[in-house]
């Protein structure tokens, strides 16, 4: 199951990259995410791993997740799952104009062992994580624009 | 999912060998004697399959059943665990749950699934559960998902493998007890969950749940039933519990499990208890009974004023 979602904000490319990427931040504007903790050395970058866990109907789901692939100056970050729940997620940050970017977020993920019940499950969990997931983009969105007036 | 054994773990040997089955050199009481001789297959057959082996426990097996739990958990039970970050993560750990919801035990369904998202089902947990649910047609299942017979051995050896340990101290009693009493923790004296954490020196973590009670109109454990056909005797069944549930309207015994109402069963994990930091080196097992009862029974409160109906929660 793949979930698309983006929106576009009024900062630099560089200030929405900067946000995204911080694990600091991340459950500041992840709606759901119950965990995002740092599991290795380096907190960012090509092998940064994570803990991760977002609340999805009645368990809190998720793994050890590690960035496959980094790529600021593209602005791609790409994770994939070690343990847990399969999954690969990617923030894309692109440049409108110098003031204005575009934060894509993808999601894939898939259920273990397939059958009927799995792609039930796959299915039934879409609803409230893209619900969950257009919320963390609005919220990203809404904090980077504070910032940017607040800077101003 | 039930616990006994361990309830009682603090009893002599010779005690717990009978309560493994019968002890043979015992007077059998009057009337009993012909079901005995009846039920002796099925009581070997019991016997048989209750070898414990913690290996029996399958990660991967659990991995690929997790969405059918997580679906019924979640659009049947609307389930929700609360503070499982407050179990130790590096560490065995004894968790001591109220059990309620008959033979089908909702509230372990709910709390092992969110377990096992949690931590990942690396992490090694084991749940034990009475003789009869591991010898009936479910018990292979259960094993796979960490299930062990109740004894105060088997949960010593997985505690001292550093897994996780659900145990419910009120086993076939509680988790039989009438719907009227649903928001009542009740573990009947069973007191061999402390001797037990204490042995192993292992922290207890509380965990209350409420709901379970909900998804069938429990009317009565039939002690005096259970007396009367001996199964105390036969197969450690104290109760022969009488409730109305789905599909069979009146329901004896809960042998063949029931349609569960789907009742919304919410969890709370409590802060873990360092028995001897707290009670001291040769603490008193009464005392921490009935502190952690006490502790229980407010949680159980707390959650029951959460909820405003039966069944919708």
């Amino acid at each position: 199951m793949r979930i698309d979602c983006s929106v576009a904000i009024d900062a630099p490319r560089e200030a929405v990259w900067d946000y995204v990427t911080n694990p600091a931040c991340v459950l500041e504007f992840m709606e759901g995410l119950t965990r995002w903790e740092v599991a290795s050395p380096h907190d960012r970058g090509l092998g940064a791993r994570y803990r991760v866990l977002i609340r999805v109907g009645s368990a809190d789901v998720g793994g050890l997740v590690e960035v496959v692939e980094w790529s600021p100056g593209r602005g791609d970050m790409a994770w994939s799952s070690v343990t847990g729940v399969d999954q690969r997620g990617r923030w894309r940050v692109r440049e409108i104009n110098p003031e204005r970017t575009r934060l894509h977020f993808r999601f894939a993920y898939g259920v273990a062992g397939g059958g009927i019940s799995g792609m039930i499950a796959e299915r039934v969990a879409a609803v409230p994580l893209r619900r969950r997931f257009r919320a963390s983009l609005r919220n990203a969105k809404n904090a980077l624009e504070a910032r940017v007036q607040s800077a101003a | 999912m039930e616990e006994s054994a361990a309830g009682t773990a603090a009893r002599p040997r010779q005690e717990e060998h009978s309560r493994n089955g019968g002890d043979p050199a015992r007077p059998s009481v009057p009337g009993t004697s012909l079901l005995k001789r009846l039920a002796k297959p099925v009581v070997d057959e019991v016997r048989g399959r209750l070898t414990a082996d913690l290996d029996d426990r399958d990660p991967d097996y659990i991995r690929e059943n997790l969405p059918t739990a997580w679906l019924l958990s979640t659009l049947w039970f609307r389930g929700e665990v609360r503070g499982l970050e407050r179990i130790p993560e590096d560490r065995p750990v004894l968790l001591v749950g109220n059990h309620s919801g008959g033979n089908l035990t909702p509230d372990t369904i709910v709390f092992t699934l969110a377990f096992y998202t949690y931590f990942g089902v690396e992490r090694r947990f084991h749940q034990l559960a009475h003789n009869l649910v591991l010898s009936s047609p479910v018990g292979p299942l259960l094993r796979n998902y960490g299930t062990v017979a109740a004894s105060h051995e088997n949960a010593r050896r997985a505690l001292d493998a550093g897994a996780a340990v659900l145990v419910y101290p009120g086993g076939d009693w509680e988790v039989h007890r009438p719907s009227w009493h649903r928001h009542e923790v009740n573990f009947a004296g069973r007191k061999g969950f402390i001797k037990l954490a204490l042995d192993a020196e292992v922290p207890i973590v509380p965990i209350v749940s409420v709901g379970g009670q909900e998804t069938a109109l429990f009317l009565s454990h039939g002690r005096r039933l259970s007396k009367l056909l001996g199964l105390d005797r036969l197969f450690r069944l104290k109760v022969l519990p009488v409730s109305l549930a789905l599909p069979w309207g009146i329901n004896v015994g809960d042998f063949l499990g029931h349609l569960p109402l789907p009742a919304k069963i919410t969890v709370q994990v409590m802060e873990p208890i360092e028995l001897r930091e707290t009670y001291g080196r040769k603490p008193d097992v009464d005392r921490i009974y009935d502190d952690i009862t006490e502790q229980m029974q407010s949680q159980l409160d707390a959650l029951a004023s959460e909820r405003r109906l039966p069944v919708i929660g």
